[in-house]
């Protein structure tokens, strides 16, 4: 559906994205995840035709849009995307109508025809009965509605989404999500995505990318890939809150770093350690279980009950510890309060070559 | 002892486009020496002209508050302490930080106030700033810093003097995500340090949870429940509070012969008993973390879709023709078109249907 | 993103595949325009003054400069800027604060009252209080001296100190326009956290307040030093008949002395690029003494500011403030219509002495005035029009194609805002006399527009410009991804969105150009009197009461347009 191939992009001598080649299958979300100004918005913008990139090539549905070596470059308007803007992008000056019915116009669709084809775009986002209304006359969840509303018309076979919902708050977002997500199960649209909020996208998305600060590909995968097999540290330690402990081995046992020789955590090599290396362990709060029978012990220095779940500070003699209890595992267990001594088990922990200083 | 008492405070204002507003209603309130409250709500509920009652910045329609037992606003003599005499500490939410002191001036503008020795000021603004994390950036100006550097400035400033009492008027909305979750386990420390009771005014559910020993739920103006955290959150009085405490699923149900069945599908019931005087259709308010799903026992269905989460599996699984948001940390036990199982432990009921909050609520923002 | 939003455009129009397309051409034309009507009359100036033909020539400046009469009018000059800016700033910080953070009652009135000087031109509101004042024969004198009794007049309003306090009582509302908006504007916590911590209101006011809002403070300052350097209207009609000049005064003087002599005009230039050495020193120490920027105050929640209650004072400050705003702003206007009534100039108010008689001579009877009302109009209108497509395009070249050289078009642009009006009248005089492409404008109403247009560039561009910035590039961009080309999207989005700013930026210029004499005054020809013109010479001629029934007419029209501008800015839906 879209392909970038070898795309790079510079301001000056800054290069924002290098390299960088991706293929967009028919049907799919695919979301671009990455922290803040690692290079995504330039990515939709290359794509929208809002910027030339410094080498590489652009095709959209099997058509090259932009090519530098080929000097080929489509104009925006003729590119056929519906793009969805995190400012939503909503003309102020003209009605709901009025900005669903724009491209139509622009593309000199039949009157009935557009007519039709506004109303039922309109219907899908539910904001039918809003015809008449003036942006400025709805919350921002209705603009961002209409927005994308506006994008069905435009295309109804590819719609780029920045950052849709961040300007929403919290409650608004959840629902726009699933919103969404049903959205693009009805019509099979393919979907762009682009959000620096890695639980919405895994939450949404069927493949996600995760880019790193200078523009590179961590990794693409499914949710249940990134999640599980994470590609490299930053990937992990982006996705979530972890914990990062150094740990030694000694003639075949494996130690948490700085604390006592007796509180040894596996007696066998771990799954995934490098040996030979400086190792640090990479455990997400979730996966430190709270089990008596661990060599493993810490004192509880701060527990609160965060709704679906509880968070804990365990001290393990220098290092403190985040570690997370579901609120139905605490249902029918035993309450776990500050000052207990606990003794806590790892579970899918991951092992990562340890940064200098770090041991 | 408790420390900040409120008794019957009202507050109403008189607008063009509503006529007479009463923000707040009949508020009373007592909370207890070195305890951490919160005035949880939407937008526009209260909570934040109530907190400015408290500091002195309104007057008040009825009612009284004292703090540390002394009275400070009391409508009926017509006595207002100013909010300068009152020694409180507060943080707002835009910072306030003061752009043209330097960070040192900012934090011993309280103490330059009092007119405080010199060497005692520098002593406690080092000590507050220290515990701030501020140490060594006396001389930097706020314009120079990051938002969350800029509230530390501020939280600096608002302990310095040792306050009793400290509010906090959502302190932390401003900030990004990461910072704000550190930020609130950094106010828990301090306030272990400097021992004062706080009042935090939020709009966000799991600030509140993280920081408070007990929290209120505001709506219109009126205090909706009082309770713990805990408390809250497994028991909400309402579907308005329930829904704003986290994730909620409300699911339609009809009762009948004593059994629960989904809306509309009455093919299998949920295996849960139904709530006392039920009426025949009710709503199902359930966490999408307390639903136990599993392989073999409770309600069948079939898993929708399936996303792996940071600290969660979400599945979204039919439930009659409804859908239904599951979340259990434990992971990879179903892929989308599975079968499964639910058990719902912690059930909780309410009318089905909008209620009479919900309907003011909308009328309120159309206007 | 910065750097993202500086190349677009130009990606854009290199996209379309055209090397020339819609932008580039607008942005040759902007660099044509803006040379033509700024860079040439200053070039001119500047040549001018040091050259003669085509060798350099200091003497003729020194000369110029040393003279006696010269010299004096510098030192008025200075001394009146000083002692007006000084008071104004105090008199305006002073009713911002009242109006904008203490619970003083008839806020509304008073705003109102504020308004009104924005409206009358300075000449006007100086010819009005010389009715009042000026000697035995000002109306309030006569009053106050057959109640107590007086053999003098106990003010005399034609001296140096006169035309310093009527600068002060007009300009002040400039500085409280200023401040009391960065009031407005300021978080109310900065204040509420301030007495948190302990301090007492004054305290506040003193330590927060205050250095909070001497940005603002001093912007108004800065205007109020510049305008009262350039005046000319304040000080011709208070200090002409006493042989008191300043700077601009004594340029018009010299003008008018040279009758046409090109050695005198010389002279005035000469005088002119004094005045723009002072204006820019002025520039230059308000520069160094504001080292310090401006302040980027986080808004938080839209909350109403606390209002510091007066208790006990509130109504003697309450009194005292509307009385000091009645006496300032409206007697003024009292006298010039009761004036205008009046049979004949010198008589006492009273009922039998009041006709229409004025009104009669001028709008029927007397060409010269219909003709320039007419001409005002014309170069209202004129003007108007052509500064609001300048701006539009000015802004837009500058702002969203960003070409190389947008800052120095932007300077340009803005210059002549800074540049006193008798200065750019001698430029366009030096330029539009056949001196450089043989064409010759002077003693024609083409030339009285040139100069309007390069004034008045800035306020239009200035308003659209700030409009402009606020269609944020999605918008734009949504509408090509929506299929429309970068022309359609300008017509269908861009410029619908600043319409607004587009009316009221017209009336930006129409009014101030109705009311204009500064320039004016220098460039008219026996055809081409302006309204402001007129009443000059009615006044100088003898005909007191029909200036002042000519100065009715006219603020009536320009309070009409303002009146016009506030409808129409009121609904305004848009960004």
């Amino acid at each position: 559906m879209v392909k970038y191939e070898n795309v790079t992009v510079r301001y000056g001598s800054h290069t924002v994205v290098e390299n960088f080649s991706l293929e967009v299958h028919k049907g799919e979300i695919l979301g671009i995840v990455g922290p803040s100004g690692c290079g995504k918005t330039t990515l939709v913008r290359a794509l929208g035709g809002f910027l030339n990139p410094d080498h590489g090539e652009i095709s959209i549905n099997g058509e090259l849009v932009y090519s530098k070596s080929k000097r080929i470059n489509r104009s925006p308007e003729a590119r056929r995307l519906g793009i969805v803007f995190q400012d939503y992008a909503v003309w102020p000056h003209l009605s709901v109508w009025d900005n669903v019915m724009y491209p139509l116009k622009k593309r000199r669709v039949p009157k009935d025809k557009a007519a039709e084809m506004v109303r039922h775009a309109l219907e899908q986002v539910r904001m039918k009965g809003y015809e008449k209304y003036m942006p400025s006359q709805l919350s921002g969840g209705q603009q961002q509605r209409v927005a994308i509303a506006r994008a069905l018309t435009c295309s109804n076979d590819l719609i780029i989404m920045d950052e849709p919902i961040t300007n929403l708050d919290a409650k608004l977002r959840e629902g726009m999500l699933d919103e969404i997500r049903m959205l693009q199960q009805r019509l099979q649209t393919t979907i762009i995505y682009i959000t620096h909020d890695q639980e919405a996208a895994l939450q949404l998305c069927d493949r996600v990318v995760i880019m790193e600060p200078n523009g590179r590909i961590s990794q693409i995968g499914t949710d249940e890939e990134i999640i599980e097999h994470p590609a490299n540290r930053f990937v992990f330690s982006f996705i979530g809150v972890s914990n990062f402990i150094p740990v030694v081995e000694r003639a075949g046992r494996y130690y948490l770093w700085q604390v006592k020789e007796e509180l040894c955590y596996a007696a066998s090599a771990p799954r995934g350690y490098l040996s030979g290396k400086a190792n640090v362990m990479g455990v997400r709060p979730m996966d430190i279980v709270f089990d008596g029978a661990s060599p493993v012990k810490g004192v509880i220095t701060q527990a609160v009950f965060l709704g679906s779940l509880y968070n804990f500070f365990v001290r393990v003699n220098d290092v403190e510890l985040r570690v997370q209890r579901s609120t139905l595992d605490s249902l029918d267990g035993h309450e776990y309060r500050e000052g207990e001594t606990v003794g806590l088990r790892f579970l899918n922990e991951k092992y990562y070559e340890a940064e200098e200083g770090e041991v | 002892m408790d420390q900040i008492v409120l008794n019957h405070v009202t507050k109403r204002f008189t607008t063009k486009t509503l006529g007479t507003v009463t923000a707040v209603g009949d508020f009373c309130l007592n909370v207890k020496e070195g305890e951490c409250f919160s005035f949880l709500g939407p937008s526009g509920c209260g909570k934040t002209t109530t907190l400015r009652m408290i500091a002195g910045f309104e007057d008040l329609s009825e009612g009284e508050i004292y703090l540390g037992g002394k009275p400070m606003s009391i409508r009926a003599k017509n006595l207002y302490v100013p909010p300068e005499e009152r020694g409180l500490g507060m943080v707002f939410q835009a910072f306030a930080v003061w752009p043209h002191m330097n960070i040192f001036d900012n934090v011993a503008f309280p103490l330059k106030v009092q007119k405080r020795p010199r060497a005692e000021i520098r002593e406690r603004v080092a000590k507050a700033l220290k515990h701030c994390s501020l140490d060594g950036m006396e001389n930097v100006f706020p314009s120079d810093l990051s938002g969350g550097q800029q509230q530390r400035i501020a939280l600096a400033r608002a302990i310095v003097t040792n306050p009793k009492v400290m509010l906090l008027d959502e302190p932390l909305s401003n900030l990004d995500p990461k910072l704000r979750e550190s930020m609130s386990f950094e106010i828990k420390k301090l306030q272990k340090e400097f021992n004062f009771t706080i009042i935090f005014v939020t709009h966000d559910q799991s600030e509140a949870m993280a920081l408070s020993d007990r929290m209120l739920v505001m709506d219109m103006g009126k205090v909706v429940q009082t309770g713990t955290p805990t408390e809250l959150y497994n028991k909400p009085v309402s579907r308005f509070v329930h829904s704003f405490l986290g994730q909620s699923n409300f699911t339609d149900v009809d009762i009948i012969d004593g059994r629960v069945y989904p809306k509309g599908d009455h093919s299998q019931p949920l295996g849960i008993a139904p709530p006392a005087g039920g009426v025949s259709t009710m709503a199902l308010a359930t966490r999408p973390n307390t639903i136990d799903i599993n392989h073999e026992e409770g309600y069948q269905t079939k898993v929708l879709k399936r996303a792996f989460l940071t600290d969660f599996t979400e599945y979204i699984v039919a439930i009659g023709n409804q859908a239904l948001r599951v979340q259990t940390p434990h992971r990879n036990m179903f892929r989308a078109g599975d079968s499964c199982y639910l058990r719902f432990p912690n059930p909780i009921w309410y009318e089905s249907g909008k209620d009479a909050a919900d309907a003011e609520r909308e009328r309120r923002t159309l206007v | 993103m910065k750097m993202m939003f500086h190349r677009t455009n130009k990606d854009l129009a290199r996209m379309d595949g055209k090397k020339f397309g819609v932008d580039q051409i607008m942005t040759v034309l902007c660099f044509l325009i803006m040379t033509t009507v700024v860079i040439l009359p200053v070039v001119m100036i500047i040549y001018n003054t040091f050259w003669d033909g085509t060798k350099l020539d200091l003497d003729m400046f020194a000369r110029v400069i040393l003279r006696e009469e010269n010299l004096e009018a510098l030192k008025n000059t200075v001394i009146i800027a000083i002692f007006a800016t000084l008071f104004a700033t105090i008199v305006g910080v002073f009713f911002a604060w009242l109006l904008g953070r203490s619970d003083i009652p008839l806020k509304g009135l008073m705003r109102w009252l504020f308004s009104i000087p924005f409206m009358i031109p300075p000449f006007l509101a100086a010819m009005a209080w010389d009715m009042m004042f000026s000697g035995r024969g000002g109306y309030i004198n006569r009053m106050l001296m057959s109640i107590f009794n007086l053999k003098d007049a106990p003010f005399n309003i034609n001296t140096v100190a006169g035309i310093i306090v009527i600068e002060i009582v007009y300009y002040f509302p400039f500085v409280y326009m200023q401040v009391v908006s960065a009031l407005e504007r300021m978080d109310p916590t900065l204040e509420e956290s301030a007495r948190i911590a302990g301090a007492k209101q004054w305290y506040v006011i003193r330590k927060i307040t205050l250095p909070l809002t001497i940005p603002a403070i001093s912007s108004g300052t800065l205007l109020v030093l510049i305008t009262s350097l350039s005046n000319y209207g304040i000080p011709s009609m208070l200090g002409y008949s006493k042989n008191i000049f300043t700077l601009p005064t004594m340029i018009v003087e010299r003008v008018n002395r040279a009758g046409g002599d090109f050695q005198g005009i010389r002279e005035a230039t000469a005088l002119s690029v004094v005045l723009v050495i002072v204006v820019s020193i002025a520039l230059f120490v308000q520069r160094k003494l504001l080292k310090a920027g401006r302040y980027d105050i986080i808004k938080g929640k839209s909350m109403r500011p606390a209002m510091i209650k007066l208790r006990a004072a509130k109504y003697p400050l309450l009194i005292f403030s509307i009385i000091f705003l009645v006496l300032v702003v409206l007697t003024p206007l009292v006298i010039i219509l009761l004036v205008s009534f009046l049979r004949a100039y010198g008589l006492p108010f009273a009922f039998e002495n009041f006709s229409l008689v004025n009104y009669q001579k001028i709008l029927i009877g007397n060409i010269a005035v219909t003709d320039s009302i007419k001409n005002s109009l014309f170069l209202g209108f004129g003007s108007g029009i052509v500064c609001l497509f300048l701006g539009v395009m000015l802004s837009y070249v500058i702002y969203k194609v960003k070409p190389k050289g947008s800052g120095a078009l932007e300077t340009l642009a803005v210059l002549p805002y800074s540049l006193p009006g008798t200065v750019m009248a001698i430029g366009c005089i030096l330029a539009w006399s056949g001196a450089v492409f043989g064409i010759t404008l002077y003693n024609t109403i083409w030339i009285i527009m040139v100069a309007y247009i390069a004034r008045y560039l800035s306020y239009t561009l200035k308003s659209c410009s700030a409009s402009l910035q606020q269609v944020h590039l999605s918008l734009e961009e949504a509408s090509r991804s929506c299929g429309a080309t970068h022309m359609q999207s300008l017509m269908d989005i861009t410029l619908p969105l600043i319409k607004p700013a587009m009316v009221s930026s017209f009336f930006l210029v129409f009014l101030p150009a109705m009311r204009e004499l500064t320039t004016s005054v220098l460039l008219y020809g026996p055809n081409s009197r302006t309204l402001g013109v007129q009443i000059q010479q009615l006044r100088v001629n003898g005909y007191m009461t029909q200036a002042a029934a000519l100065s009715v007419v006219t603020i009536a029209i320009i309070m009409i347009c303002n009146g016009v501008v506030k409808a129409i800015t009121k609904d305004r839906k848009g960004v």
